[in-house]
């Protein structure tokens, strides 16, 4: 199989996966009772009114995590290619792969040192 | 699946049909008979799982519906069927309604590198492992979106809490997966099977094994990282407003994410479908596939009902300043070692085809490697365990908050 056969392969993968969990649904769909009420499809809150908007800023502590994570994710597919050709590398490229890691170390100590990672 | 795919556009060309057509749907019989794999398990996977916490917890499980209870699954689906679907007006209508499709394809989409005997697989990516940490990560996104436009404190609360914790594991998960690609030199999942035909990478990096294990646990939500569901703080978490088949959607793909977790330990750390007699029929080959794949899933499900559920705080810190450290001292420890044999000719360059003697001088050096950090790592955690202790001891009771939201 060459290699646009590979992805063709893929893409009709990822356009069906989505159909599968779709199918049972619209078949429910098909079945289902429609009863709606105003109690009924208002926000579930154990039987309690809601106050105030949903959608609101809110807890900078998740925001922190989603960066370092961004650093770390980013970084870390790089790192892929070099673990791949780690048989065949030269002493240069095993080093520069050691000084990336060790850089990206740095920066969790740093995010450490810092508190980022503590839950506040 | 290739001869398969490609016999079969043969066919349709030959009588005639349009070349394009042929080969689309040739490629779409290949998906349907990957992905048929995953979708049948499912619902054995719902009664296994449940049947397996009923007896550890001492209980008795399903057993009415069929021999053993084994028609549950289906007497559950013919309920699901018949639920009244409630969308909250409040909700954001699209995204409430995409979110449990997109949860449940990114779990089936793994299937598609995943090879379940040496000559049948779906397509063999040269980059399959990157594939399955991409397409993983679409899970995280679905539960994000299903919290978010549900427009429910609760649901969001959930959301947040699963994002950052997913987000957070990834880290140690993609950084464990590095170990078999280093080792086998090749991202594709065939050649890091064919790669342990000399030694199972669990051997040689029995830690990166241990860091998948654990971030892969809490990547599905599993106790004890399973505040995404809590209960008792959240009423369900980010699931909290669906009901019937799309709250069903939720649940079939976490119960198929962690036995597609299972089965891909199976495949880079235990060998995938080496074993005995592997080689005389595929059939033997995916049976050994299916076994050590089918025992790990059940030592997650163990897992899952023994432990206690973690706080927030304590998933966190354990995340970042214990696993994610170990990972990448692990890395640079394995491959440095592994690079000294090489210079020294004591390890093979290429693992593919190396006979177990080529590997035994390198699988001693790995193991002593380790072992050394794992004890390391336990004299660092009993250290602090102590010192926790002690302030508990010295300060009088004083309870952390309740919730860490």
């Amino acid at each position: 199989m060459n290699v646009l056969n590979e992805w063709a392969f893929i893409g009709v993968f990822a356009v069906m996966a989505p159909v599968f969990p779709a199918l049972p649904i619209v078949i429910a769909w098909l079945f289902r009772p429609r009863k709606p009420n105003v109690l009924k499809s208002s926000t579930y809150e154990c039987g309690v009114e809601t106050i105030g908007d949903t959608w609101v800023q809110f807890r900078v502590q998740y925001y922190i995590y989603g960066l370092i994570f961004l650093v770390f994710d980013v970084e870390m597919v790089f790192l892929f290619p070099w673990a791949a050709a780690y048989n065949e590398m030269s002493l240069f490229g095993f080093v520069a792969g050691f000084l990336f890691i060790f850089l990206l170390t740095d920066a969790l100590f740093y995010a450490w040192q810092k508190n980022a990672l503590d839950w506040k | 699946m290739d001869e398969i795919c490609t016999g079969l556009c043969r066919l349709m060309v030959d009588s005639g049909a349009d070349a394009g057509l042929a080969q689309f749907v040739s490629l779409l019989v290949g998906v349907l008979l990957v992905s048929g794999v995953p979708l049948l398990t499912v619902i054995l996977l719902i009664w296994i799982e449940r049947k397996v916490a009923a007896r550890i917890q001492d209980r008795i499980g399903p057993n009415r519906v069929g021999p053993i209870g084994l028609m549950q699954t289906f007497a559950d689906l013919l309920k699901l069927l018949g639920k009244e679907d409630i969308t909250p007006t409040a909700a954001d209508r699209l995204l409430y309604n995409v979110a449990p499709l997109v949860s449940f394809a990114s779990v089936v989409l793994i299937w598609a590198v995943v090879p379940f005997t040496p000559f049948h697989y779906g397509v063999d990516l040269e980059i399959g492992v990157l594939f399955f940490v991409a397409v993983a990560s679409f899970g995280t996104l679905a539960i994000m979106v299903a919290g978010w436009a549900s427009n429910n404190k609760y649901a969001l609360l959930g959301a947040f809490r699963v994002v950052s914790l997913l987000v957070s594991y990834e880290v140690p998960l993609v950084f464990a997966l590095l170990a078999p690609v280093m080792l086998a030199g090749s991202m594709s999942m065939l050649d890091i099977v064919n790669a342990q035909s000399g030694m199972w990478f669990v051997v040689l990096s029995p830690l990166a094994f241990v860091i998948f294990y654990v971030s892969s646990q809490a990547e599905t939500g599993r106790a004890p990282f399973d505040l995404i569901e809590a209960e008792s703080e959240l009423v369900a978490g980010f699931n909290i407003e669906y009901s019937g088949m799309k709250f069903g959607m939720f649940f079939a793909a976490e119960f198929l994410h962690v036995f597609t977790n299972g089965i891909l330990m199976a495949l880079l750390f235990f060998g995938g479908w080496m074993g005995p007699l592997y080689y005389e029929s595929p059939l033997i080959a995916f049976a050994w596939l299916g076994a050590k794949g089918g025992i790990i899933y059940l030592t997650t499900l163990w897992l899952r009902n023994t432990v206690p559920r973690l706080r927030i705080d304590q998933i966190m810190a354990f995340n970042w300043k214990c696993l994610v450290p170990l990972s990448i001292a692990n890395i640079v420890l394995v491959s440095l070692a592994l690079k000294v044999l090489q210079e020294l000719d004591m390890a093979p360059r290429q693992l593919i085809g190396a006979s177990l003697v080529d590997m035994l001088p390198a699988t001693i050096v790995l193991l002593i490697i380790n072992g050394a950090l794992t004890i390391y790592l336990l004299g660092i955690l009993r250290r602090r365990g102590k010192d926790a202790r002690r302030e508990a001891q010295a300060a009088p009771v004083q309870f952390a908050r309740a919730s860490a939201d």
